[in-house]
């Protein structure tokens, strides 16, 4: 999995791109967030517009994610889901429990 | 175009690494059943989640012990077997993973990636062998 982060208004914009899986980039999610917490970020979107696969491990990670921010105060957004990924968050019920959105700009503009 | 002859048989050791392998081996195999990208996806996550549940569960990571995955057909349908080399692994003592008490658990979804993604998912355990996980797609 690549991965890259930017800020956008106080927002940081993670974007993704490859697999999340297990023994990959499921760790690398859960460091990349864990170090933006660490920081003090309350904002955090993640781009999934990238993914390509998300396996049972790379949404578990992504769930403990979100309870790590919300513990924190923060909160945890995602955005352009492909087809995909949509599936398996409707799959799992996990549809209910993120907030997403469309696009990028809608997403940042939501924190505000 | 269907023109799999197998059957198929991958050995591995238990190393996430080696699944990228397998799914490699996945997809070359479904591309001679002649399922089109989104059953290729389809199979290759639930083949994955397999291979990890032996891995993890079956195998708990002693890398001395195998994974095997075989692939055949018969009926229209593409079989895929994977025994661990465990002390038997009880998938239906897995918590529901849409109950709302598990819903937010960071683990415990990967049957019901099988169950979802393939048209036919069983399990076995046998004496003096690991548990067999069978998955079924119709071709």
């Amino acid at each position: 999995m690549k991965s890259a982060i930017k800020d956008v208004n106080g927002v940081k914009v993670i974007e993704l791109q490859g697999k999340i899986t297990i023994g990959s980039g499921d760790i690398q999610l859960r460091d990349m967030i864990g170090n933006l917490v660490k920081e003090g970020q309350m904002k955090i979107l993640v781009n999934m517009g990238g993914v390509t696969m998300m396996d049972s491990s790379g949404v578990g990670e992504l769930v403990g994610c979100f309870t790590t921010v919300a513990n924190k105060g923060g909160k945890l957004k995602l955005c352009n889901l492909t087809a995909k990924i949509t599936d398996i968050l409707t799959v799992t019920q996990l549809i209910t429990v993120f907030d997403t959105f469309d696009s990028e700009n809608d997403a940042v503009a939501s924190f505000f | 175009m269907n023109d799999f002859a197998g059957p198929v048989v991958v050995s591995i050791s238990s190393r996430f690494e080696n699944i990228e392998v397998v799914q490699l081996v996945c997809e070359n195999v479904c591309a001679k059943c002649g399922f089109d990208g989104e059953k290729t996806y389809q199979v290759g996550l639930a083949l994955r989640e397999g291979v990890a549940n032996a891995m993890k569960h079956g195998n708990r990571f002693d890398l001395s012990r195998l994974v095997e995955v075989r692939f055949e057909q018969g009926q229209g349908i593409l079989r895929i077997e994977i025994e661990d080399q465990g002390e038997g692994f009880d998938p239906s003592k897995v918590p529901d993973p849409l109950a709302p008490e598990n819903l937010m658990k960071t683990s415990g979804r990967g049957i019901l990636y099988m169950k979802t993604m393939m048209d036919r998912y069983e399990y076995r355990i046998e004496p003096g062998r690991g548990t067999i996980l069978v998955i079924e797609k119709r071709i």
